[in-house]
């Protein structure tokens, strides 16, 4: 491992050097390591749970490769976490490598790759194709590399996008010593599926956008395995158990631009598990641009998530009936600093999850962020075990 | 094949009059005595010579540098498409190669003359495209000294111009069209006033060389009417199809003392673009 990656730095500093005084090239190699520490402020809650401190490793970089004509291009985002405590959070994953053509309005895309659908800032209820990173943070920020096939047409009447995702990708969860796991913790490995062929049971999406004045609009329709397990008890109640529902769903997503102002809407309809219901997310966005001439943009946000299904009936899902206030500041100075701070309430319960995010550059080529996640309790089943894991992430990373 | 051809042939014929009947008007227009007529065909005549240029994409980097002498570099690559039709200006999709963090982050700018931009901005951490609002014009273009609407509002209906005279320009690092650094260069000076919304200037003043038409200078007058901002545009060279552009660009904040450098690379007018690489779906394709 290690001397891979030394390889991989070597490579690209050499290509980098190499290169470097023509960036028009086609081949650009970013490496990056990250040092990170996790402080918890409380005892944990289980007594199997690791103390206070989490301290992590992250190897990762890109590789981006276009051909002249731009025609064609390759990406390629390693990715590897070292933990120092909860070895189910030391784990590898491909974020990305996929190779597109395109075929002057065609485009086709193979191998693994991400896709981001919505417009909210807290949940994105109709963003369906990659499985979050949920072992990495649980605010669904990170997303685990999907192998897909997509074949995409624009027209002048919008784009349209035909996925098949052959393998299903399970989500992490963290070990029995791990923070932030649920009670008793989930194993993993007792993962169980509706679909017959389990992962390989393959999955289809069709997807269209485009723009309309200050609309812009996408509608979706998904089939496949729910990316979101319902966990169950095992026989002994030692362990929950998760399952893999067969999904089908169709949604809007919806942004009104206007002057200062984003009016955001999404909502699918969902079938699953015999149920069907109903799940959306609405609000605005205000930005303050250029506050007394200093060049610091203050943005506002407000969101209203809707979920309708019975918690009993619910995988994790803590979104019922809550409502999300934020704030993002953008310094817009030569360090690119940036504060994002918002908090989720249980409208029902008055249960709060709270977030703030910091990061700026050091010099050309270090970023330092601090992340702080505070949890109140509220008697819903889906944050009490967090009750006790508020803490603060410092990361350093340095890029080659 | 013949009505095609005919219609072709009357269409260039009443262009070429419509032209002719153009060039007369400008001819006209810019001896006129009423100063916002001559002003007018002054920033025509620099506009048009733009005209036809179709595509192009070119690298440069931005150095921003503080009064102490602290630097921060960002590449960047910027392609353009020629403004399409009534009421749309140029559209750019300008890409960041550095600093590291920011690298492949991506913005695309669909300017329109009376209406307001539209805006999409791609966050490569994330796949995520997302519309952002175009109202913010004053405030400064990724820590630099450029405002955002100091790149995204140079469209000829944005402004309204009165000529102020024609004088002799003094500018280090300017090289005329003889070679000889020694000699100034003489402009026609206009006042430029903003007409779209939430400008950060009462007014520019906007420096034309009356032998390239290229814009030399632009002075920025905040909302007090104090001197804020000079842009000198240096080492214009002319490409085979006779378009101008400028190889160097300073901007200085007479206010904070910081300035930033803009250092193009040659332009691509080659490049194959089209409408659909200026698409928000094109971003997550880049």
């Amino acid at each position: 491992m290690k001397r891979a990656f030394a390889f991989l730095v070597a490579l690209g500093g050499g290509l980098g050097a190499a290169c470097s005084t023509a960036y028009a090239q086609s081949l650009r190699i970013t490496p990056e390591v990250a040092v990170e520490g996790r402080v918890f402020f409380d005892e944990p809650q289980f007594g199997d749970q690791f103390d206070d401190f989490q301290g992590g490793l992250v190897l990762g970089g890109d590789l981006r490769w276009t051909s002249k004509d731009r025609n064609m291009r390759i990406l390629f985002e390693p990715y590897v976490r070292l933990d120092a405590k909860d070895d189910e959070r030391t784990y590898a994953d491909v974020r990305e490598a996929s190779l597109s053509r395109r075929f002057g309005d065609w485009d086709v895309l193979v191998g693994v790759s991400q896709v981001f659908w919505g417009v909210a800032e807290s949940r994105n209820v109709v963003d369906i194709i990659n499985q979050f990173d949920t072992i990495e943070d649980f605010d669904q920020g990170e997303k685990l590399g999907q192998p897909m096939a997509r074949v995409s047409r624009r027209t002048d009447i919008g784009t349209f996008e035909v996925y098949y995702l052959p393998f299903f990708r399970e989500q992490i969860f963290p070990g029995d010593n791990g923070r932030l796991r649920f009670d008793p913790p989930v194993d993993a490995d007792a993962a169980a599926f509706e679909r017959g062929g389990e992962e390989w049971a393959g999955d289809f999406a069709i997807r269209y956008s485009n723009v309309f004045g200050g609309f812009d609009v996408g509608l979706h329709a998904f089939h496949g395995t729910s990316r979101t397990p319902f966990l169950a008890p095992s026989d002994d109640f030692q362990t929950l158990e998760p399952f893999y529902q067969e999904l089908t769903q169709g949604g809007v997503d919806i942004q009104y631009t206007n002057g200062p102002w984003l009016l955001k809407v999404e909502a699918v309809g969902v079938s699953v598990g015999g149920d069907t219901f109903f799940s959306g997310v609405g609000g605005f966005e205000y930005t303050f641009f250029d506050i007394g001439g200093r060049g610091v943009d203050v943005g506002v946000i407000g969101e209203y998530l809707y979920d309708e299904r019975d918690v009993a009936l619910a995988p994790i899902n803590v979104f019922e009936n809550d409502a999300f206030a934020g704030a993002r500041i953008t310094f817009n100075d030569t360090q690119d600093t940036e504060i994002l701070a918002g908090a989720i309430v249980d409208t029902d319960t008055g249960g709060v999850i709270g977030s703030v995010e910091f990061q700026r550059r050091l010099g050309a080529t270090m970023l330092v962020e601090v992340e702080g996640r505070y949890f109140e309790a509220s008697g819903d089943p889906f944050v009490d075990p967090f009750a006790d894991d508020s803490h603060m992430t410092f990361r350093l990373t340095r890029y080659f | 094949m013949t009505t095609p051809l005919k219609t072709l042939l009357a269409a260039s014929a009443l262009a070429m009059l419509a032209s002719a009947a153009a060039h007369a008007q400008t001819a006209a227009d810019l001896a006129s005595d009423d100063p916002k007529v001559r002003g007018y065909a002054i920033a025509e005549r620099a506009d048009k010579t733009d005209a036809g240029f179709g595509a192009s994409s070119v690298s440069l980097t931005m150095t921003l540098s503080d009064p102490r002498g602290r630097e921060t570099i960002r590449e960047l690559q910027i392609d353009t498409l020629e403004k399409q039709g009534e009421g749309n200006g140029d559209w750019s999709m300008t890409r960041f190669f550095s600093p590291p963090d920011v690298e492949g982050t991506a913005l695309l700018s669909q300017a329109r003359i009376l209406e307001s931009d539209n805006q999409w901005l791609y966050l490569p951490a994330l796949r995520r495209v997302k519309r952002i609002s175009s109202s913010n014009k004053s405030g400064p273009f990724v820590g630099s000294e450029f405002a955002f609407e100091d790149l995204t509002s140079n469209e000829l209906g944005k402004y309204e111009y009165i000529y102020l005279g024609t004088e002799v320009l003094d500018q280090d690092g300017a090289e005329t069209s003889d070679g000889d650094p020694d000699n100034d260069i003489v402009v026609d000076k206009l006042q430029c006033n903003p007409l779209y919304e939430r400008s950060g200037y009462t007014k520019l003043y906007c420096y034309f060389d009356v032998e390239t038409f290229q814009a030399r200078r632009l002075e920025f007058f905040d909302r007090g009417g104090n001197l804020l901002k000079t842009l000198d545009l240096l080492d214009y060279r002319q490409y085979p199809d006779g378009y101008y552009r400028s190889h160097r660009q300073v901007m200085q904040n007479h206010l904070t003392g910081k300035s930033t450098v803009l250092t193009f690379g040659d332009f691509d007018f080659d490049v194959e673009l089209n409408r659909r690489d200026f698409e928000p779906s094109a971003l997550d394709r880049l």
